[in-house]
């Protein structure tokens, strides 16, 4: 195990891709000589040259759909988007052609294509650059969607995405690449549709994803303090949806925060709620509570990005909530 | 086979792409071979016969959904096919009958696609627009408007990574060349120099829109130009003119030299869809179109060539009946894909 940034760690599945794997590519816009927009690709040009490292002209839904294409025809692209708000010039390569093509071909044909892109807000970037839409992309079937919250997930993840027949989209919170952790770098690929419990407890269930971990982590500390031991499920993976993982922690607490960064209205969070009530309605002592994103586009001002977002207080007013009077 | 030493004539590359192209001047000599010849005629009569029939079977409510004639285009996907090999990948839009019957899919497996049938070439999947055949390389079938374009350059970039000497030949038209997705797969293919042929039908609309209503600047080979790719217009309603073309330029993007697009001006005969009134062009701009009909225009020259006789089109004419109806009794023979089965091919699967 050694110590290494979620950056480093990215950057650490991506070198092992592009060593093991000939047919595996990056492209994207600014991954070569500028080393990636979060440089994450740092370095990975001079190692691999620029037939493996590409960058690519600002052209979101060809160069997706060339990723579509080369997969198509026997390569392994990974394709980085900058961020998941520029993914939406893109979508219809992903809706349209990504998602679609192995069943309308009727089985002939696999897309094993792996997409990037930087998720989530916090860094005072406003409106246009601030998008938590995995939760949309979540919606397609056809398409796989992780989102890793610690490096070794990072790492893991993308290792696993890389394994994968279909195209996998990883989103990764750009307020999590400066994050240290322990990695492994001989470890298994992860599992795609596998959540994990991050902290155990009994007393509420709080089942959220990517860059809202470290938040919840940090709700259940003061919970702790309080004596109420709050059990912490990191999904990591929201298409597969590890259904059963969530019941389970359901079955046991009796009671379910779910907390998400992106809008509330017809979010992630709203399915994993359904999910608990379609599977686990008899075991709830409490209606499930949410904590999302307030329903504004990103404002710029810090004090009001702050109250726009899932916080530490708002997720540990959710669970005592849930908890009721007598909690 | 064209013979090398007597090309067909093209049409001057600066012919207005509203007009009506007139007919090539016949060359001093026979510039094909009989059997080619007479193997062109009965593709372009294949595809004519099979819409006609694809088109009776819809007014009968056993092919459903959207439906769009290639009747009129018969010389473009023709011709352009004989320029490729059965390792050139193939990229076609949501009209894409003629080129799938020209690329050798099995006219039956066509058929029970339209029908929704298992035994259809997408399992009755895709239906009328999306056809694919992986093992002839023919990549759908793509009915989002310019979407076919990306995949084709990465089809290609595919290709040049790993050294292989293909072509990836992409069908769109002229609709397609509004979107942005034309315009960023032209740059990307040209500047990483990709083993692209595009391939523009322009038959004048866009659904119901006429290209001066809806470019610009209507000469579509300049806006290749304008991302350093060669590009040339064509005469579309000419199968010779076609191949010769699209041999050449095949040619090109084969050595190496980068993509190329070609502009075939040619016309469709029928509506849209089958839900077109055709509101938005008069009959006789239709009428005259179809007085340069590709078929009857190649027959007429055949005939002159002394290449074909009545006997020859009644031979080629039956051979093609007989295909389809083949087909159509395909189709209704197939088998309906089991209702378990609706969720099957969404992943796939892995082995454990």
């Amino acid at each position: 195990m050694i110590k290494m940034t979620y950056r480093e760690a990215v950057r650490s599945a991506l070198r092992e891709a592009l060593r093991s794997d000939s047919l595996v590519f990056l492209m994207g816009e600014d991954v070569g000589r500028y080393g990636g927009c979060f440089k994450v690709s740092h370095g990975l040009l001079e190692e691999f040259g620029p037939e493996r490292v590409r960058d690519t002209p600002l052209s979101e839904s060809t160069f997706l759909g060339a990723g579509i294409g080369a997969a198509l025809g026997g390569m392994r692209p990974i394709v980085e988007i900058m961020t998941v708000n520029f993914s939406l010039l893109a979508m219809d390569q992903i809706v349209n052609n990504a998602a679609t093509l192995r069943h309308m071909s009727g089985g002939q044909l696999s897309v094993p294509l792996v997409v990037r892109m930087a998720t989530g807000a916090g860094r005072q970037v406003a409106a246009q650059h601030s998008h938590s839409l995995e939760g949309w992309y979540a919606h397609i079937p056809g398409i796989k969607v992780v989102a890793p919250a610690t490096p070794a997930d990072a790492r893991g993840l993308l290792l696993a995405a890389l394994r994968d027949p279909d195209p996998v989209f990883v989103f990764e919170h750009s307020a999590l690449y400066g994050m240290d952790g322990e990695v492994d770098e001989g470890a298994a690929p992860e599992e795609i549709g596998r959540a994990l419990v991050r902290r155990p407890g009994d007393a509420v269930s709080l089942i959220t994803y990517g860059g809202c971990v470290g938040k919840v982590l940090q709700a259940a500390d003061q919970l702790a303090a309080d004596g109420i031991a709050v059990e912490v499920l990191d999904l990591r993976s929201l298409r597969p949806l590890d259904t059963p993982a969530v019941l389970a922690s359901v079955a046991k607490t009796h009671r379910a925060v779910i907390v998400d960064e992106g809008w509330r209205t017809c979010s992630f969070a709203a399915e994993v709620s359904a999910q608990i009530m379609e599977g686990a309605f008899y075991s709830l002592d409490a209606p499930v509570g949410r904590v999302c994103s307030a329903e504004v586009p990103m404002p710029y001002a810090k004090h009001m990005e702050d109250a726009a977002l899932p916080q530490v207080a708002a997720i540990v007013g959710a669970v005592r909530e849930t908890l009721g009077p007598h909690g | 086979m064209i013979d090398a030493g007597s090309p067909a004539p093209l049409l001057p590359a600066s012919l207005p792409p509203a007009s009506l192209p007139p007919a090539s001047l016949p060359p001093a000599s026979i510039p094909v071979v009989r059997e080619h010849a007479l193997g062109l005629l009965y593709q372009m009569l294949l595809i004519r016969r099979f819409e006609e029939k694809s088109a009776e079977l819809y007014t009968l409510g056993k092919i459903r959904g959207f439906l769009h004639l290639y009747i009129g285009e018969e010389a473009v996907a023709v011709g352009a096919m004989q320029a490729l090999t059965m390792d050139d990948g193939i990229v076609a839009t949501y009209r894409e009958h003629g080129q799938a019957l020209a690329r050798g899919i099995p006219a039956g497996a066509l058929m029970a696609e339209m029908y929704g049938k298992a035994n259809g070439c997408s399992r009755g999947r895709g239906g009328s627009m999306h056809f694919f055949d992986v093992a002839r390389r023919f990549y759908g079938g793509h009915a989002i408007v310019g979407g076919g374009l990306p995949v084709a350059v990465g089809l290609a970039l595919a290709d040049r990574m790993q050294g292989r000497p293909r072509v990836t030949a992409c069908f769109f038209g002229d609709g397609a060349v509004a979107e942005g997705e034309f315009h960023e797969s032209l740059n990307l293919a040209a500047l990483w120099r990709l083993p692209v042929l595009f391939l523009c039908e322009n038959n004048l609309y866009a659904m119901g829109t006429a290209l001066e209503r809806h470019q610009a600047q209507p000469d579509l080979t300049l806006k290749a130009q304008g991302y350093a790719v060669p590009s040339e217009a064509v005469d579309g309603m000419d199968v010779l003119a076609v191949e010769e073309a699209t041999r050449r330029a095949a040619a090109g993007v084969r050595r190496g030299d980068g993509p190329f697009l070609l502009e075939f001006r040619t016309y469709r005969f029928r509506a849209h869809s089958m839900a077109d009134p055709e509101l938005y062009r008069a009959k006789e701009e239709v009428e005259q179109w179809k007085s340069r009909d590709p078929i009857s225009f190649f027959m007429g020259r055949l005939r002159s060539w002394r290449l074909l006789d009545d006997a020859d089109l009644g031979a080629i004419e039956t051979r093609v009946a007989g295909q389809v109806d083949e087909a159509v009794r395909f189709a209704e023979a197939g088998p309906w894909e089991p209702l378990e089965d609706l969720t099957r091919d969404v992943y796939t699967p892995v082995q454990p």
